[in-house]
């Protein structure tokens, strides 16, 4: 095997999570919730939380690895890792950095984790209310553009311009999402059905963006484990391998005030080849899809850029039928994703492309080899990365 | 002193050692954008140093407030406490056409309701904020 890739070196032998709570509704700190889910993560992989030797989060999390590391009584502290950029971007990325460590030995046991209570520190879909702004927000809140969905919606707008998208397949996403949850106790849209009428009748947030387009914010934390390949087999519950983890951004995505030149992106242009060249396959290989939702138009472009379909195919491939497990041609977001699961910043959906590998979805794909997670369209970078079942090593 | 698109109450914008000629040209309704002194082609947002030719030597540059909507939003839900009574309201993103096709974003003036077509050409209003602490003014656009 080479050893200039990460494909098949390391695998997560763990998954755990906390109760997802609506936002601000945990009765626990961040901090705690942090831990429970790395607790549940160890419980599930049959190992002592004595035995991590190292952390991976994005999104500046707020839990420090070294007070993590105290609390949870590891032995040894080799690796912190903060993949940086806001949103869910790093998501796949955080289970890269894990599995770069563990490839070249670095550490051996790494937690990729996420924990958010908003109660304690604070919500993001709200602007900021401070007398003035400087920096290159000064050139965008004064004209009422401050929230994450302001900031992207001009994004879908432009590609549903160029191609002719109709807003039924933004709204096919949704539905896919929410049809999903009915299925899992965990979710916080657990029966609360979505149909088409009442996605229509939704208010808008911004267009076109409805309200059912947009993510939930909640409190709780997810975590997994992560060992090499060689040490995987030895756990509670079959090994589910890192085929590829690859994050990124294309030309400038970071040009300020809405000058990227590539602007109508979910920014995996350059992302998406990396990740099936690692991986050493195509998007027709792939079983299950989880891709992170901070807003519909995000999947849209997502799935497109990952090569699913054309963006002149959007308005024939954005159905419901073509993204329900088990028979859809693409099963889409199986737990109910970031719109109807819960919004942790997307680890969730990397907890559920495990399940998917394992055959434990509340929503499950049959004989699933290859599932795979977009994370955080439209920030920078962002990342995806690809599980396999062992037939896929 | 004209009425102002949005209700006051939202941040103000402060001038930063960056962006200063950006705002002082507003407040002179003049719109002043970056340049590079050694390529001469535009960039937006202000940078510290040119993206094409990574030199330091920048300059502010008017250029005519006209150009053509490139992408925009229609909002109705308010983010913000100034903004509860507001109503929908358009935000704008422009392309300037004067300047290698750099882009602003402002509001789209007229009615909230109006479909707006991408490609439409506009030209700018200067819509100043004298009262404000500090003052300011803002670039908003209308169509043509």
């Amino acid at each position: 095997m080479s050893q200039s890739t990460l494909r098949g070196r390391s695998a997560v032998i763990g998954i755990g999570e906390t109760t997802y709570y609506k936002r601000g509704e945990s009765p626990h700190a961040e901090f705690k919730l942090a831990l429970e889910a790395i607790v549940n993560a160890c419980d599930d992989a049959g190992i002592a939380t004595r035995d991590i030797d190292g952390f991976a989060s994005f999104s500046n999390d707020r839990s420090d690895p070294s007070q993590l590391a105290a609390a949870l009584g590891c032995r040894e502290l080799r690796y912190a890792n903060m993949q940086w950029g806001g949103g869910g971007g790093g998501g796949s990325a955080a289970i890269g950095n894990a599995a770069m460590a563990i490839a070249c030995g670095a550490a051996e046991c790494v937690v990729v984790f996420r924990a958010l209570a908003q109660g304690q520190h604070g919500r993001f879909g709200l602007g900021p209310e401070v007398g003035g702004v400087s920096g290159h927000v000064a050139h965008t809140v004064p004209y009422g553009l401050m929230s994450p969905a302001q900031m992207f919606a001009m994004k879908v707008t432009r590609f549903m311009h160029e191609y002719g998208v109709r807003q039924e397949a933004l709204r096919a996403i949704a539905l896919a999402s929410y049809h999903h949850a009915q299925s899992n106790p965990r979710a916080v849209m657990y029966g609360r059905p979505l149909d088409e009428a009442r996605y229509d009748a939704s208010r808008w947030i911004t267009e076109p963006f409805h309200l059912f387009d947009c993510c939930l914010e909640n409190d709780g934390a997810a975590a997994m484990v992560l060992v090499s390949a060689e040490r995987a087999k030895d756990f509670k519950h079959e090994a589910c391998y890192v085929l590829a983890a690859v994050a990124g951004s294309h030309y400038r995505a970071g040009a300020t005030v809405h000058n990227t030149p590539d602007y109508a992106s979910a920014s995996f242009k350059t992302v998406a080849p990396r990740l099936y060249a690692m991986a050493g396959m195509g998007p027709s290989d792939v079983d299950v899809l989880q891709c992170y939702e901070n807003f519909t138009g995000g999947v849209l472009m997502s799935i497109v850029e990952h090569g699913f379909c054309t963006a002149e195919e959007c308005n024939d491939y954005f159905t419901l039928d073509n993204f329900t497990a088990p028979d859809g041609d693409l099963p889409l977001n199986t737990s109910g994703g970031n719109l109807a699961e819960c919004y942790m910043h997307g680890l969730g959906l990397n907890i559920e492309a495990v399940r998917q590998v394992r055959g434990t979805s509340t929503a499950q794909v049959p004989r699933v080899e290859v599932s795979m997670v977009a994370s955080g369209p439209m920030v920078t970078p962002v990342s995806s990365c690809i599980f396999g079942s062992e037939a896929t090593i | 002193m004209s009425t102002r698109y949005l209700a006051d109450g939202l941040p103000v914008p402060l001038a930063s050692e960056l962006d200063r000629p950006f705002w002082d040209g507003l407040r002179q309704e003049r719109l002043l954008l970056q340049r590079c002194r050694a390529c001469h082609r535009f960039q937006w947002g202000p940078e510290w140093i040119c993206h094409r030719c990574q030199n330091f030597d920048l300059a502010f540059i008017e250029v005519p407030p006209e150009g053509r909507i490139y992408s925009y939003q229609r909002v109705w839900h308010p983010v913000h406490p100034a903004l509860k009574s507001q109503g929908p309201y358009i935000i704008a993103l422009i392309e300037i056409p004067h300047a290698d096709n750099v882009r602003l974003v402002g509001n789209l003036l007229g009615d909230a309701r109006q479909e707006v077509e991408i490609g439409a050409d506009v030209e700018g209003v200067f819509e100043q904020h004298g009262d404000a602490t500090p003052p300011f003014a803002l670039l908003q656009w209308k169509t043509v």
